[in-house]
């Protein structure tokens, strides 16, 4: 089966349904419908744009334009994940530990599919490398920008706990170890539903994408069990490095607590 | 034992005092007297060197100086629920509890449940058990009635006793003569003799 290729009528049918939404918010004073034409129009342009400059990377076949659109990514992903959490580190900490999370997920997941399971020639093809780097980066970021939030916001929190352990000798490692473990179980959860709900309540995106472009539903099925594992994998590394990361930003050599270093 | 000690509460601060010796230190509120006990336990970023017995504090890990020398806050932290999980040696806690009138059953208790004064007693014993060879005290009867403070003041005399130094920081001068601390006045910046 040849998938069918959509038209620009098809795409600007389909568009009148967002008009059909601007048109309830009129009506009913929801002030939405600016947001929601612009929103519609971002989408479709920047999509549009991501389609050609992919069409013109998967072309070009060269390794080092390829990484450099990954790397793009990874900045921007990361700079995403330090932009979340209310509070700040000092010194770009947010910044480095996210960045450090996302890319570390991101590097080791996408090249450990791309050197086993998927197996394209060469294995570093930008037809392959960059979807999926940009997969294992929407699920790294989530999993980093929670785990981040959730181990500033409870380092506040736990302060007067923290420092009592300190102060009888417990060092920083062991007094920091349950609120590591909190962090790292909220960067983890959403992974875990989607996994469980996957199939029974939602379609995955991707899947439902693969089967209306052609690809029969048992191929497309076998794609996603396998991303879902390797988001599983990359969801855990960026919890734990976020996590991490902003933990050691937290204390120095001589075992302190430092919240002067998070505004 | 600590000498040049240099940061946010001004100084520098010099301080000695051998075993069994102890240090009351006064001072109007946020002169920065508990900020001097937490430079001494390593807890803040500061200048200067502390000693203890001959050992350099920066010679040694900073989990092992607190072991040695215990910081006890005016409003001390808990990590666990129940009470008794603060405690690795819970025979030990429940052989200290009557000295301070406390009924070892207050152990099975969640500590939201124990009063501030409870809990202040509890901390002290968690900080004395382990035996460190200084305690910083941050008004470790603040929250006491006169006859809990008795017992906390007759605690701390055993352990003078036993060669324990203590540096606490006190609102009360008669507190200091019991337990014959030499007194320290802390303002402006300066740490001087009272």
């Amino acid at each position: 089966m040849t998938p069918i290729d959509l038209t620009p009528a098809d795409l600007l049918i389909a568009a009148s349904l967002v008009l059909v939404d601007a048109l309830a918010s009129v009506l009913l004073g929801l002030r939405l419908h600016r947001q929601l034409l612009v929103a519609a129009a971002r989408c479709a342009v920047q999509l549009l744009l991501i389609g050609f400059l992919l069409r013109f990377v998967f072309a070009a076949e060269a390794p080092l334009l390829t990484l450099g659109i990954i790397l793009l990514m990874v900045a921007i992903a990361g700079r995403e994940v330090a932009a979340r959490p209310e509070r700040r580190l000092a010194r770009h900490g947010n910044q480095i530990a996210g960045l450090s999370a996302v890319a570390l997920a991101t590097f080791i997941t996408a090249i450990f599919a791309l050197a086993t399971a998927i197996r394209p020639e060469p294995w570093y093809a930008a037809r392959y490398a960059i979807p999926l780097a940009g997969i294992m980066l929407g699920n790294a970021l989530n999993a980093a920008s929670l785990s981040l939030d959730a181990l500033l916001s409870a380092v506040t929190r736990e302060r007067a706990a923290i420092e009592a352990q300190l102060a009888l000798g417990t060092s920083f490692r062991d007094a920091m170890r349950p609120l590591l473990r909190e962090a790292v179980r909220r960067g983890m959860l959403p992974i875990v539903n989607t996994m469980s709900a996957a199939g029974l309540v939602t379609l995955p995106g991707i899947m439902t994408g693969q089967i209306l472009a052609g690809l029969s539903p048992v191929a497309a099925v076998k794609y996603q069990i396998m991303l879902m594992f390797l988001l599983a994998g990359a969801t855990g590394i960026a919890a734990v490095g976020a996590a991490y990361f902003a933990a050691r930003r937290l204390t120095d050599g001589r075992e302190r607590l430092r919240l002067d270093r998070l505004h | 034992m600590a000498s040049g000690l240099r940061g946010a509460a001004g100084g520098p601060f010099d301080l000695a005092l051998g075993r069994g010796a102890a240090v009351a230190i006064t001072g109007p509120s946020g002169a920065g007297k508990s900020v001097l006990l937490r430079m001494i336990a390593d807890l803040d970023p500061h200048e200067g060197e502390v000693t203890l017995g001959g050992a350099d504090r920066a010679a040694m890990p900073a989990p092992s100086w607190r072991r040695r020398v215990a910081y006890l806050p005016a409003e001390p932290g808990w990590w666990h629920e129940r009470a008794a999980a603060h405690f690795p040696d819970r025979a030990a806690a429940e052989a200290m509890m009557p000295s301070l009138a406390l009924a070892p059953a207050l152990l099975d208790q969640t500590i939201h449940r124990l009063s501030t004064g409870e809990r202040m007693r509890l901390a002290l014993i968690r900080t004395i058990l382990p035996r460190p060879d200084v305690l910083l005290l941050d008004e470790p009867t603040g929250a006491l009635d006169p006859k809990a403070t008795a017992l906390v003041e007759a605690l701390l005399a055993l352990r003078l006793a036993a060669g324990t130094a203590i540096v606490m920081v006190t609102h009360d001068e008669a507190q200091a003569q019991r337990l014959g601390a030499q007194r320290m006045h802390l303002e402006a910046g300066r740490l001087n003799l009272a």
